[in-house]
């Protein structure tokens, strides 16, 4: 208790020092924090993604669809549970830059396949099939569009129908939700049978296909069957797992996150400077204590760490504030963000990874001076003293 | 305090022996002698005023004493311990348990109470934090700062925050009580206050003493007086 | 005394004799704002970098006509007849007789990084020989062109360097299809040298697009151009075509990423420049603490508290701009002309650029420094200029 008296008691020996130095650690750790969180987002979808789905493209690229009957073939292979198909359908809402994602897809399978990550109330579900304009909704686009059940939608899509009218009309049936934390709800959906009836182009092709396999360990095995169905074909497919799938989808980002990670190491490096020399300063001020302490009997040890001490104490404070301001401004920038940068938030690993390097920054940053006061030559200091 | 009853029945016999001790620094190339092959020996409850001119090599020795520093040659024995045997850490060790120091500017620490700044020495004792207050309290009416207790240093004036320092010295029960120009900050009021203080304690508590200074009047107080000059006693 | 204008030369002149005697401290101070000044240039280097890859790829009288709605020419789509009858509307420069005109397909394929060896989403355009009339800056710099009607690529000269299996004479395949590199070009650095080109009618066949097509890019003629194009297309009931200038076009295309990467990189900018501010304002706290007899002496000599106070700026801000001058040098040796690869959001296609450390930037994060060196030295001098004369005096 003496100790961490004494401690307390020499931080506040130059509040204003104290606190510049403490409000640099709060920025340092305020900024991991947030730049952490955000290359996290990027590669968010592949902790979510389940181990017994697999995703079939074209093996071209993405963007160039299949045949339909592709997924017939799936279905009939024996090692497949549910074989589902998704569209990209590629709208607006009535300005360019109101663009979020629309997937044509098959009402049933496509939530059974995806039940450990959303659900929709049957009654919806119900009303949903009945209606063939209908679509369902995630809740980051009740945030930010206000729609509800009812309202009538039209978007601008990449696809025109027949006829050439490239706008298309929907109406809300229903609003899914999130099982899990971090999982997106930022698509709506809408029936493949009403897209691909009126669509002028393309028709009879699907965009990807999602197969869940009986057994999770067999999922390569299965990823090669369903390659080997379609060799030699016109259109050949690569089907990899969905982790996989989302890794490498989030791998095209990459310089991007190689970027963020060095502006981190930046901004790291100079917090810590700035930190380290304030404190350093701030021991060498005091280097003839350290030596009365010394003198006093105070084992080298003990003068070290309470030098130390008060390096991690200082740390801790500053670390534990930046933290906690970054998860607020996560929390509060997530609902905002959810449409463009959906599953924003602040994951365990970030903050553990955060309190580690609040205790390292304070070890480094305290190393210097504890060192220098573990080798006080206690007849020099003393002389030093005015 | 029964170690004080032991000091005071022990008056008279050895405390300090020293047996040919040199000190000597490298300065560069050049070796400079501080001490030379000196001889000296202290009995419990001696008040010893060490005199002479700077660089007589005081200071040195009584670094020496207090365990900050170690002969270069020589026997050096307090209390029946092999200063000049130890290592560093145990050093550290039998300061705490047998030495106080009074220094000329005090070195208290200054965020710090004086109350606190006492009770600095305690910790390395096996004391309860209550029976820390008690031996703190004591202390502090020995020096008749009883009343300044909550007070940080830059609120003493400088007498009073010498005495602060000698209950600081005197707290923890040492064998011997090491002064350097204890009173060479001070006006001469102050400093005769300070230095009755300390004949007091050598008288009625038995401490042993030993204090370096430049004024003769200091000196006078004390029991013993010894001179240095160029690392010898003269 | 003289005028407390002239006293602020000699002042400062003192103070920065004594930097040496801080120089630790003081070096903190300029490396703390190199860093941020780094940052700050880097991260926005980035955006130029970006921004100017995608603006130059676009010419002033060169329009570009996609499907209305369409926001990126791979959601675009029009056929060979309504191809044939926009070229002919009004507007558009001819060359001869024929119309200077091309109708282009824009598609995907997959090919793999060199830096993260996975695939990646790299345009493939189809095109007619008319696409090289359109575009006055492209150039082939190695090989050839491909011979029409062949499974033969051209490819830009950045996305050759960023990814593999693209330099001449390789053999890549997409999907079941193998294509045979015959050449690089280059386009001033533009956007077009992220992509690859192939034969329109090899490209239709591969993709089954029949005779169709994505988009149209037409030469225009003189200042009025764009309008009589724009007028022509309203005037057919049956097209649903807008057209827009490429530079346009491609201005907002960029828009996305670019504003990406700004919201990131100023407010970490910003972030970080508060904390080098702490940094600075501890190092000139330290400076006039260091000084205070120095000051105190001046102060009772004559010297007005004035001149004391700029000083201290003075001291403060040269710190910060030579911090910022290290900053900018070092980010322009190490990341000027530094090639990445992302993903732009807009086209869903990958663009290659170099990052962009301008003079523009150079100069706004050198402004950034003195600004820093600035608030870091206000409260310092503030109190350099109260210091109580006599009680500093006696003090040391």
């Amino acid at each position: 208790m003496y100790y961490l008296y004494f401690i307390m008691k020499n931080l506040g020996r130059k509040k204003v020092r104290t606190i510049l130095t403490c409000l640099s650690i709060v920025i340092a750790f305020l900024l991991f924090g947030l730049l952490r969180t955000l290359g996290s987002a990027f590669d968010q979808g592949a902790e979510l993604a389940g181990e017994d789905r697999l995703v079939t493209i074209n093996k071209i690229t993405l963007i160039q669809p299949l045949p339909y009957n592709y997924l017939t073939k799936v279905k009939m292979l024996d090692t497949v549970a549910i074989a589902t198909q998704s569209n990209w359908f590629g709208g607006y809402y009535q300005e360019p830059r109101n663009r979020f994602s629309q997937f044509a897809i098959e009402a049933d399978d496509y939530f059974s396949i995806y039940e450990d990550l959303y659900s929709l109330p049957e009654d919806q579900m119900k009303a949903w099939k009945a209606n063939r304009i209908g679509v369902v909704i995630g809740k980051a686009l009740v945030d930010q569009y206000q729609w509800k059940i009812g309202d009538r939608i039209p978007l601008i899509g990449m696809f025109p129908q027949q006829g050439g009218n490239t706008t298309w009309e929907f109406e809300v049936s229903g609003i899914y939700e999130a099982k899990t934390k971090g999982a997106e709800t930022n698509v709506m959906l809408m029936h493949y049978s009403y897209f691909d009836e009126a669509r002028q182009y393309g028709k009879g092709t699907l965009g990807w296909m999602i197969i869940k396999v009986k057994d999770k360990n067999q999922s390569e095995l299965v990823a090669k069957q369903v390659d080997a169905l379609f060799a030699n074909s016109a259109a050949e497919t690569k089907t990899s797992s969905e982790k996989d799938f989302t890794k490498s989808f989030a791998k095209q980002f990459a310089d991007i996150g190689f970027i963020t990670s060095i502006i981190l190491a930046a901004v790291f490096f100079t917090m810590l400077l700035v930190a380290g020399n304030t404190m350093t300063q701030s021991f060498r001020e005091r280097i003839p204590e350290l030596a009365v302490l010394k003198t006093l009997g105070f084992a080298d040890a003990t003068v070290m760490w309470l030098v130390l001490g008060e390096a991690i104490f200082l740390s801790v404070v500053g670390g534990l504030i930046g933290l906690l301001f970054a998860w607020l401004i996560v929390a509060g920038a997530a609902d905002a963000l959810a449409a463009t940068l959906p599953g924003l938030m602040m994951t365990m690993d970030v903050l553990i990874q955060g309190l580690l390097f609040v205790i390292l920054f304070g070890i480094v940053t305290g190393a210097i001076p504890a060192i220098q006061g573990l080798r006080l030559q206690i007849v020099t200091a003393l002389r030093s003293r005015r | 305090m029964t170690a004080q009853a032991v000091n005071k029945s022990a008056i008279g016999s050895t405390l300090v022996e020293l047996k040919s001790i040199s000190k000597h620094y490298r300065k560069g190339k050049e070796k400079v002698n501080v001490l030379n092959e000196l001889n000296l020996t202290i009995n419990r409850g001696d008040f010893l005023a060490l005199m002479g001119p700077s660089g007589s090599g005081k200071t040195t020795l009584l670094n020496l004493l207090g365990g900050l520093d170690k002969p270069s040659s020589g026997e050096l024995i307090i209390g029946g311990a092999r200063l000049d045997q130890m290592s560093n850490s145990q050093l550290t060790r039998w300061r705490a348990q047998n030495v106080g120091f009074i220094f000329q500017f005090y070195n208290l620490m200054p965020v710090l109470t004086a109350e606190k700044n006492v009770e600095l020495p305690l910790l390395l004792t096996n004391l309860s934090s209550a029976q820390r207050k008690k031996h703190v309290a004591a202390a502090l009416s020995l020096v008749g700062l009883s009343e300044r207790a909550d007070h940080y240093p830059n609120e003493l004036s400088g007498g009073q925050e010498q005495r602060v320092a000698i209950a600081r010295a005197l707290v923890s029960d040492p064998q011997i009580l090491l002064c350097d120009e204890p009173t060479g900050d001070l006006d001469r009021t102050t400093a005769d206050e300070i230095l009755n203080l300390l004949q007091t304690l050598n008288q009625q508590q038995g401490k042993t003493i030993v204090m370096v200074t430049h004024d003769p009047r200091a000196a006078d107080h004390a029991k013993t007086i010894l001179n240095m000059d160029k690392g010898r006693l003269v | 005394m003289s005028s407390s204008f002239l006293q602020i030369p000699i002042i400062s002149w003192m103070n920065i004799k004594n930097i040496p005697q801080r120089l630790g401290t003081s070096s903190v101070a300029v490396f703390g704002v190199a860093c941020v000044v780094g940052v700050f240039i880097g991260v926005l280097s980035m955006a130029t970098g970006f921004q100017r890859t995608m603006l130059k790829g676009g010419a002033e009288d060169v329009a570009i006509i996609m499907r209305s709605g369409a926001t990126s020419e791979m959601a675009s789509g029009l056929g060979y007849a309504q191809a044939q009858e926009i070229s002919h509307l009004p507007g558009i420069v001819r060359d001869g007789e024929e119309p200077v005109s091309s109708p282009e397909l824009y598609v995907v394929v997959d090919v793999t990084k060199r830096t993260t060896n996975t695939s990646a989403n790299v345009p493939l355009r189809g095109v007619l020989s008319a696409a090289f009339t359109v575009r006055k800056n492209l150039k082939i710099v190695e090989g050839r062109t491909f011979t029409p009607g062949t499974n033969e690529l051209v490819v830009g000269r950045a996305v050759q360097r960023q990814f593999a299996q693209l330099n001449v004479g390789d053999k890549i395949k997409f999907g079941s299809t193998e294509w045979t590199v015959v050449g690089a070009f280059e386009a001033d650095g533009g956007l077009a040298e992220s992509e690859l080109w192939c034969d329109a009618k090899v490209l239709q066949e591969v993709y089954r697009r029949g005779n169709s097509f994505q988009t149209i890019r037409v030469k225009l003629d003189g200042a009025d151009g764009m309008q009589k194009l724009k007028t022509g297309l309203a005037s057919n009931p049956t097209f649903n075509f807008s057209a827009q200038l490429e530079s346009d076009y491609l201005a907002e295309q960029s828009k996305p990423l670019t504003l990406f990467i700004k919201t990131i990189g100023w407010p970490v900018a910003i972030l970080m420049a508060i904390g080098a501010i702490f940094g600075a304002i501890n190092t000139m706290y330290t400076s006039v603490s260091t000084r205070t007899r120095e000051i105190a002496t001046l102060r009772a000599i004559g010297f007005g508290s004035l001149p004391v106070a700029i000083s201290t700026l003075v001291e403060s801000i040269l710190l910060s701009l030579i911090g910022g001058v290290i900053g900018a040098v070092i980010v322009y040796l190490l990341f000027n002309g530094y090639t990445v690869s992302t993903l732009n959001f807009s086209s869903f296609s990958q663009v290659v650029f170099d990052f962009a450390v301008t003079k523009d930037l150079i100069v706004q994060g050198i402004w950034f420094a003195v600004i820093i060196g600035f608030i870091g030295g206000f409260f310092p001098a503030i109190r350099a200029a109260n210091l109580p004369i006599a009680t500093a005096l006696r003090e040391v």
